[in-house]
């Protein structure tokens, strides 16, 4: 479908599952201010939410199937593969975190129905920062996002650690979102735009004394970016605030916020600043070793589970720059799988953290888990897939994603972070799979030292569906790799001639077909 | 026969069928209770076993390339390939796989006492991952597979393996896994090249890569073949990357050690001849980097064999005396000669044999001593009498001794290399000779001598499950021995490949076809 932008029902149609998300969440806040008091309450607000985000989930659905886009060139919000590719993942991680929290809050007796209507706020900023065209309607997102999730990090307010978590996010973040602003006063100032198709147009024709300027605007962009996705040097809040923040938090944090911030970093860099590859190419080729290096040699030093994942979740950052290096259409798609499988992976360790831990999982080391395997052997095996999807081995997802940015990296001429790819990548076997090595390995602590390692059913449940999908599309990623193709489709103008293309016409029958000049064709 | 074969296609499913029955026999295992674990994975590898024997008889030795070949699109639009098929070497080393899994699965009956369905379903994913990497001709789907039968063996180490299992599964894991990620780097590397150089028909088949693959600087194919020759090599493993091997073979139990020294090893040196040497021969037989192979796998002969030699524990000797005789296979194959690959294509076989079944004997020994300190014994040959024959026996073909499988495989190697790199060779030759020395004193302080230690006053002689596990290998031995010729045959085609493809690019390597006069 067609959508006019001037046309107020288009435009309702255009930002359905945004608008249906704001709804919801303020349809919550209404909950939580008329029932508050019993556990019951938040409970409910717990599945009214994620009601919210399957409905919203639907709607994007709905919008990607009927190729829904827009008359002409998008000025405030997309509308393209991308943006419902980038959505989905959000909202699968959203859902998933908003499952695993129902549980958790009941369990250590924080009672905030409010809570709920936090994360939909926070998920609508997120959808906002991949759907803008224009950057202040990113930046609008983040901060909406951002102020969300301060909240969510302090939400546990007996809790000292959860209260520093917050503050250290609130300062840092508030740190980031000044060099974000400015970066985008610059580029302003350099191209007169702040939209981002015209930046595009804009940052190629720039005179030679704005140069400067725009260069200085990318790298403040970079700064601000860098902070949020806790990138190596910009990464020091983040061990602290993941480890601090309660657990469903810290999973929304390390798989979804993360998400968002890629999803728009990765539209800033390839719908407006293409031009510009062979500078930013540089800078980021640098951000991301320093990321994978400092990323998984930290984890590795880890005792405690919590920060052994936050660090982990670090180096995840630098492979997921490595996607964006050579500014590729490809790179996009890569990365948009990676995303996925990643998000999928991360909340199942962290699910299973919580299964075994009490009070925060601040404490809980590698060792705890010895003999799950003898205890729980599904959920010993839930976490293995995890851990061997994090690693990045065939036969998982997380291989395929992998290997799509290494493929991405290799065929755009940058062998070299390749290489470090692979070689940090084994540094992180030798975190993840110590854990393996515990659950299946190692005899238990003691007789009951899984008495109360507990996973709600539903929870068990979602956790399968998602781990099935981890090893069905790591055997067969066909499908999904062509939807993460379609995804990057919109981002049309590629600078750099060696694009990861592809020798065979794609699948008939899809409702996307790739415009003409996608190296998909 | 072959006749029979041909009426139900079996060429076509055959490579296919050797995939996924144990697959298949891995979810039965998992299913059914534990008591049943063992039986049904003897079936499975059984049937195996049957339904590989056909390859022999439907291989048609008589032609080049590949065999039993089969296509399925898997991934299409980056042009991944299901894509299997056999030569000679290849067809060895399936037939040896599937002749040692039901032995160990044998082997472990006794001595796999807990969790035995996981113990069994490893081992039937890890048969699967074994053929797999001996049959895949795509890139993509042999790097999944080498790197998927990773898995099965670290968690046959670390879970069933001995006191300091958990060291030698991480370090057996991420060594491996170092070569194998940088191999995967370049894998991607070729395929571009590759692809580009064929106008745009990206595809990850081994045959098109090598087809479309430009002559790229010398430099870029050096990094290549290294990143190649990393993973190979820990997997051989050559002389200085053996330090995991040690480990992971003394740690493991009887069925792992015997599979990782019995086939394992093998995927290393099946990985030069099918794809690092056929990629990148200028690098491979570049004069420097040739002469570097060859001293490597010279030290790889002498070292192994010395540090046998001191070795306390039993299992580690054999699996010191695997560097050596791995050093053979790299040997041979460097010596660019008919004779050379010839062997070292058999040494890979014998090794395989021999080194199985001494690792069954020691298991066996082990499970009734439970020590494999060689000072434990002594004597040991007058209360079982016919395990000191076996021994005695499977230790002098190890040795290479003449009439058995051993000697054939070990001469040619050496005559071989002579004809090409003397001083090598006569190096080497001092190996064969050490060999003799360790094993030999250790069967001695072992076997012979007075009966002293109490402990192994009531030890009992073999039973009959264990005859069943070695009278296969023992046969093998001889026939080796005695009439290696139907062998050699079906293998000699895939030889001439590996040197033509060795010296494509190579102009100044020796002219091999001119000197066996073919």
């Amino acid at each position: 479908m067609v959508l006019d932008f001037e046309n107020g029902r288009d435009l309702a149609l255009g930002l359905l599952p945004e608008l249906i998300l704001t709804a919801w969440a303020m349809l919550l806040c209404l909950h939580s201010a008329w029932r508050h008091r019993e556990s019951d309450a938040q409970r409910q607000a717990g599945w009214l939410s994620l009601a919210g985000v399957v409905l919203a989930a639907g709607a994007t659905i709905w919008l990607w199937r009927g190729n829904a886009h827009l008359d002409g060139i998008p000025l405030v919000v997309n509308v393209d593969a991308f943006r419902w590719a980038s959505t989905l993942i959000i909202l699968t991680g959203v859902g998933l975190s908003t499952i695993l929290s129902i549980g958790y809050l009941d369990r250590e007796g924080i009672n905030v129905p409010e809570y709920h209507a936090m994360v939909l706020f926070a998920a609508v900023g997120m959808l906002f920062m991949v759907n803008g065209a224009d950057l202040l309607i990113i930046f609008l997102g983040l901060e909406t996002m951002s102020v969300a999730v301060y909240v969510l990090a302090g939400i546990n307010r007996r809790s000292a650690h959860s209260a520093e978590a917050a503050l250290k996010y609130f300062l840092l973040g508030a740190f980031a979102s000044a060099f974000l602003l400015y970066g985008i006063a610059l580029l302003y100032g350099a191209t007169g735009t702040t939209r981002l198709v015209l930046l595009g147009v804009q940052a190629a024709h720039v005179t030679a004394e704005m140069t400067l300027l725009l260069r200085a605007g990318i790298a403040m962009l970079f700064v601000g970016f860098a902070f949020k996705v806790a990138a190596v040097p910009f990464h020091m809040w983040a061990p602290d605030v993941y480890d601090g923040s309660p657990t469903p938090v810290t999973a929304l944090m390390a798989a979804t916020v993360k998400a968002a911030a890629f999803g728009a970093f990765a539209r800033i860099l390839l719908q407006g600043l293409a031009a510009e590859q062979q500078h930013w190419g540089a800078v980021l080729w640098w951000l991301a070793a320093a990321t994978m290096v400092v990323g998984n040699l930290l984890a590795l030093a880890q005792r405690s589970l919590k920060r052994m994942l936050a660090y982990s979740s670090i180096a995840h950052a630098g492979y997921l720059l490595v996607a964006l290096v050579p500014g590729s259409p490809a790179g996009a798609s890569a990365f948009l799988y990676y995303l996925l499988f990643y998000t999928f992976a991360t909340v199942g360790a962290f699910a299973v953290l919580i299964a075994r831990g009490r009070q925060g999982e601040r404490d809980v080391t590698t060792d705890d888990l010895s003999g799950l395997a003898e205890s729980d052997p599904a959920l010993a095996l839930i976490m293995a897939i995890c851990m061997l999807s994090l690693l990045g081995f065939p036969g998982t997802a997380g291989f395929i994603g992998k290997w799509y940015i290494l493929a991405t990296a290799t065929g755009g001429g940058y062998t070299t972070i390749a290489v470090l790819l692979v070689l940090t990548s084994v540094i992180s076997a030798g975190y993840y799979l110590p854990v393996i090595m515990a659950m299946y390995m190692k005899p238990r602590l003691h007789e009951r030292s899984h008495a109360d390692t507990v996973l709600p059913a539903v929870m068990r449940g979602v956790l399968v569906a998602a781990m099935l999908a981890v090893v069905v599309f790591g055997i067969w990623p066909g499908r999904a790799l062509y939807l993460a193709r379609v995804g990057s489709s919109g981002f049309l103008v590629t600078p750099v001639p060696a694009t990861f293309a592809s020798p065979s016409p794609l699948p008939p029958g899809h409702p996307a077909p790739l415009p003409p000049g996608h190296p998909g064709q | 026969m072959a006749a029979f074969l041909q009426s139900i296609g079996y060429e076509h499913w055959i490579l296919t069928a050797l995939l996924i029955v144990p697959v298949a026999g891995a979810a039965i295992v998992l299913a059914a209770p534990a008591a049943a674990a063992r039986s049904i994975a003897l079936a499975v590898t059984l049937l195996e076993l049957i339904l590989s024997l056909g390859l022999w008889v439907a291989f048609d030795p008589s032609l080049d390339g590949m065999q039993f070949e089969r296509v399925i699109p898997w991934v299409g639009t980056y042009g991944i390939e299901y894509h299997v098929g056999i030569d000679g070497i290849s067809l060895m080393m399936v037939l040896l796989t599937t002749v040692l899994t039901p032995l160990s699965v044998l082997g472990s009956w006794a001595g796999i006492t807990t969790r035995e369905r996981g113990f069994y379903g490893m081992m039937l994913v890890l048969t699967t991952g074994m053929i797999g990497v001996f049959v895949a001709l795509d890139l993509f789907f042999f790097y999944v597979l080498w790197e998927v039968m990773l898995i099965p063996m670290y968690f046959i180490i670390g879970i069933w393996g001995g006191k300091a299992r958990l060291y030698a599964s991480l370090k057996f894991f991420i060594y491996t896994m170092v070569g194998s990620l940088l191999m995967l780097v370049a894998i991607l590397y070729v395929y571009f090249a590759a692809g580009r150089q064929s106008g745009g028909a990206f595809s990850f088949s081994l045959e098109h890569i090598l087809r479309h693959l430009p002559t790229l600087p010398l430099g870029t194919q050096a990094w290549l073949f290294g990143a190649f020759f990393l993973a190979f090599a820990i997997k051989v493993p050559m002389f200085p990357f053996h330090t995991w091997l040690p480990d992971a073979h003394t740690e493991a139990p009887t069925a792992g050690s015997v599979l990782l020294a019995g086939v394992l090893l093998k995927m290393g040196t099946y990985g030069f001849i099918r794809f690092a040497v056929p990629l990148f021969p200028a690098v491979a037989f570049h004069p420097t980097v040739s002469r570097i192979i060859i001293t490597l796998a010279v030290i790889g002969i002498v070292y192994g064999a010395l540090v046998a030699m001191v070795q306390p524990d039993f299992k580690r000797l054999v699996a010191y005396s695997s560097v050596s005789h791995l050093g053979f296979v790299m040997l041979g194959l460097w010596a660019l000669t008919m004779q050379g690959t010839q062997g070292a294509f058999l040494v890979m076989i014998n090794h395989g044999i021999s080194t199985g079944a001494l690792f069954l004997l020691i298991g066996m020994v082990y499970e009734r001593r439970h020590s494999r300190l060689v000072t434990d014994f002594g004597g040991i040959a007058a209360v079982m009498p016919a395990f000191a024959a076996i021994l005695t026996f499977v230790s002098l073909s190890s040795i290479g001794l003449p009439a058995t499988n051993g000697f054939v495989g070990e001469f040619l190697v050496l005559l071989g290399s002579f004809q090409t790199h003397p001083a090598a060779a006569v190096i080497a030759t001092t190996g064969v000779i050490i060999a003799a020395a360790y094993l030999l004193w250790a069967l001695k302080r072992i076997l012979y001598g007075p009966l002293e230690k109490n402990e192994n006053r009531g030890l009992t002689d073999l039973t009959g499950r264990e005859y069943a596990i070695l009278a296969p290998l023992l046969a093998l031995i001889l026939w080796l021995g005695f009439y290696p010729q139907p062998v050699l045959r079906r293998m000699e085609p895939a030889a001439r490949a590996y040197i033509e493809s060795a010296q494509r690019a190579a102009p100044g390597a020796p002219d091999v076809a001119a000197r066996e006069g073919r």
